[in-house]
């Protein structure tokens, strides 16, 4: 059975075609990231999966229950975290309010934050708020979950924390999931397959056949990482490049590398200040 | 090209070792919290003021009585009127148009801005009227309403809910436009449907801007009752101002109108509480 079968979509914009002719499907239960430079399309991909884009031509078929997480939490803020649970619970469940409440505080435990059920969302750390966002998604036991860069906005430390709980929540639920992402280290620890969009369509597919929990210092894993790269248009490695020999670039020289940010140089890159 | 620049930058200049002097963490101007005086007695310490040069221009009879009675003749006719028992009903009789007027302009207020914040259509058809209309003074319409109300309860209710409606439209329709479409978006792919978004995140949305409107709506329904009360009543706070005026009383027609001020004052501060209480998810605030 499948979650997901997406036949030949198009969707335009005016003036540019950001789908045109994509096919995807997902296996119920599937774990599956999709790739993409910015602006390729993944989250009108996700957006028309979810029902909020119907302007797109095409055959699409979704699992019928579905949740959303988006980049932000998007808890509705006049609401305590609990009834902001519940909302994945809309229309209402069988069992009345008691079961809401029952099922919406199980939820909220599962990401551990069962303490926090009449906090108002304003309090809650970044995050807390998407753990929330989490818990409503997971309340109404989805078939697909949607995740449109979930992690994009946290910290490293917090992002890796949330990829061991989503592993978890994933294993005891087994909705399919569709992770879009920028970060591809991420990509690769989590999904059971991995997609790259590009130029509207699905450019590169391959399955991550690597035990888990995944080392990303994996001979398998660093494999993976440098062909995304390549696919992604990325060079193979995070090459050094001081911006001391930035008169390259006016030499005219074919190398089209940008100038990295500051903090991606080693120190050791570093010429002495004496050169 | 900057690149080349700031590499250069880095080569002619020697990284000498600066000498470091050491100071306390003090700033040129320190805030030194010396005497406090509590907030709430600061806060009144204006009006006060105000109420005590009042009394001591009238003591040095800067003012006469027939032209501005003083602030103790003022407290003393209070007390006259209030013993025979005609403050009370004329104060009775205003607040009961105000809050006649108040209630039917708030809910017509809101009803509209709820079609017209919802629906293209309602707003398309009604927005421009609304617009135009209220660019119409209220003041400007009393002729007409005196014709087609005449004189009674009714014309004064009118025009309070005239002066309500356009406040509570304006900023509670914004409030509903200014609704973010994410919360929307996300209240969609939960299930919610057309009614449920209404409830639950469009209207709780809407609430901070409806609640700035009604506290516009306080104070011009005020504005507007003592013009309608002093034009063909019999009863009122504006009655009892004309009724003064017959008779040169200043001492009553500073009290009415001080009695106006305490009035607005008191509503203001109701639908702070209400904000207060409604509004608590802003910052967390734990319930009182």
């Amino acid at each position: 059975m499948a979650a997901v079968t997406a036949t030949g979509v198009r969707r335009a914009f005016p003036g540019r075609e950001v789908l045109s002719g994509l096919d995807l499907s997902l296996d119920e239960g599937e774990f599956v990231a999709l790739l993409g430079r910015s602006g390729t399309g993944k989250s009108t991909l996700l957006r028309i999966f979810s029902g909020l884009d119907p302007a797109y031509e095409g055959e699409v078929l979704v699992a019928e229950r579905r949740a959303v997480v988006f980049q932000e939490p998007r808890l509705i803020p006049w609401q305590r975290v609990l009834p902001n649970v519940s909302l994945g619970l809309a229309p209402r469940p069988a069992g009345g309010r008691d079961a809401l409440r029952r099922l919406s505080l199980d939820a909220l435990a599962e990401v551990g934050l069962g303490d926090h059920a009449r906090a108002w969302p304003v309090t809650l750390s970044g995050g807390e708020a998407q753990r929330v966002a989490l818990a409503r998604a997971l309340v109404r036991e989805p078939q697909l979950m949607l995740l449109d860069e979930p992690f994009g906005a946290l910290d490293a430390l917090t992002r890796a924390r949330m990829h061991v709980l989503l592993q978890d929540l994933c294993a005891r639920h087994q909705p399919a999931v569709l992770l879009v992402t920028h970060d591809i280290d991420e990509a690769i620890s989590l999904a059971d397959r991995v997609l790259v969009l590009a130029g509207g369509s699905i450019t590169f597919a391959a399955p991550v056949a690597l035990g888990r929990p995944r080392d990303p210092g994996d001979p398998g894993f660093t494999a993976l990482r440098s062909r995304l790269r390549a696919e992604l248009g990325m060079p193979a490695a995070p090459e050094i490049t001081p911006i001391y020999t930035g008169s390259r670039h006016k030499n005219g020289s074919p190398n089209r590398t940008p100038a990295f940010p500051a903090g991606r140089y080693r120190p050791g890159s570093r010429p002495p200040p004496d050169r | 090209m900057a690149d080349v620049t700031l590499g250069s930058a880095h080569a002619v200049r020697p990284l000498a070792p600066a000498a470091v002097t050491l100071v306390r963490p003090s700033l040129a101007s320190p805030r030194v919290p010396r005497f406090r005086i509590p907030r709430l007695a600061r806060r009144f310490a204006g009006p006060v003021l105000v109420i005590a040069v009042w009394q001591a221009l009238c003591d040095a009879h800067v003012f006469t009585a027939f032209e501005l009675a003083s602030p103790l003749a003022v407290i003393d006719a209070g007390r006259q009127l209030r013993a025979d028992g005609t403050l009370q009903a004329a104060m009775l009789v205003s607040l009961e148009r105000v809050a006649a007027g108040l209630a039917i302009g708030v809910v017509a207020g809101v009803a509209l801005a709820v079609v017209t914040g919802l629906f293209w259509a309602g707003e398309d058809l009604l927005d421009p009227v609304l617009q135009a209309a209220r660019a119409v003074p209220v003041l400007g319409l009393l002729p007409l309403v005196i014709i087609w109300l005449g004189v009674g309860e009714l014309p004064k209710v009118f025009l309070v809910a005239l002066a309500v409606i356009f406040p509570v439209y304006l900023n509670t329709h914004a409030g509903i436009r200014g609704v973010d479409m994410k919360l929307v978006e996300a209240g969609q792919t939960f299930g919610l449907n057309r009614w449920g978004l209404v409830r639950r995140v469009i209207l709780p949305g809407a609430l901070p801007g409806f609640l700035v409107g009604l506290r516009f709506a306080l104070v011009g329904c005020w504005a507007i009752i003592v013009v309608a009360e002093e034009i063909n009543a019999q009863s009122g706070l504006g009655y009892l101002i004309m009724q003064a005026q017959t008779t040169n009383r200043t001492d009553i027609m500073c009290l009415c109108l001080a009695i106006y001020a305490v009035l607005g004052i008191v509503a203001d501060a109701i639908v702070r509480l209400l904000e207060r209480y409604l509004l608590a998810w802003r910052r967390g605030f734990k319930g009182a």
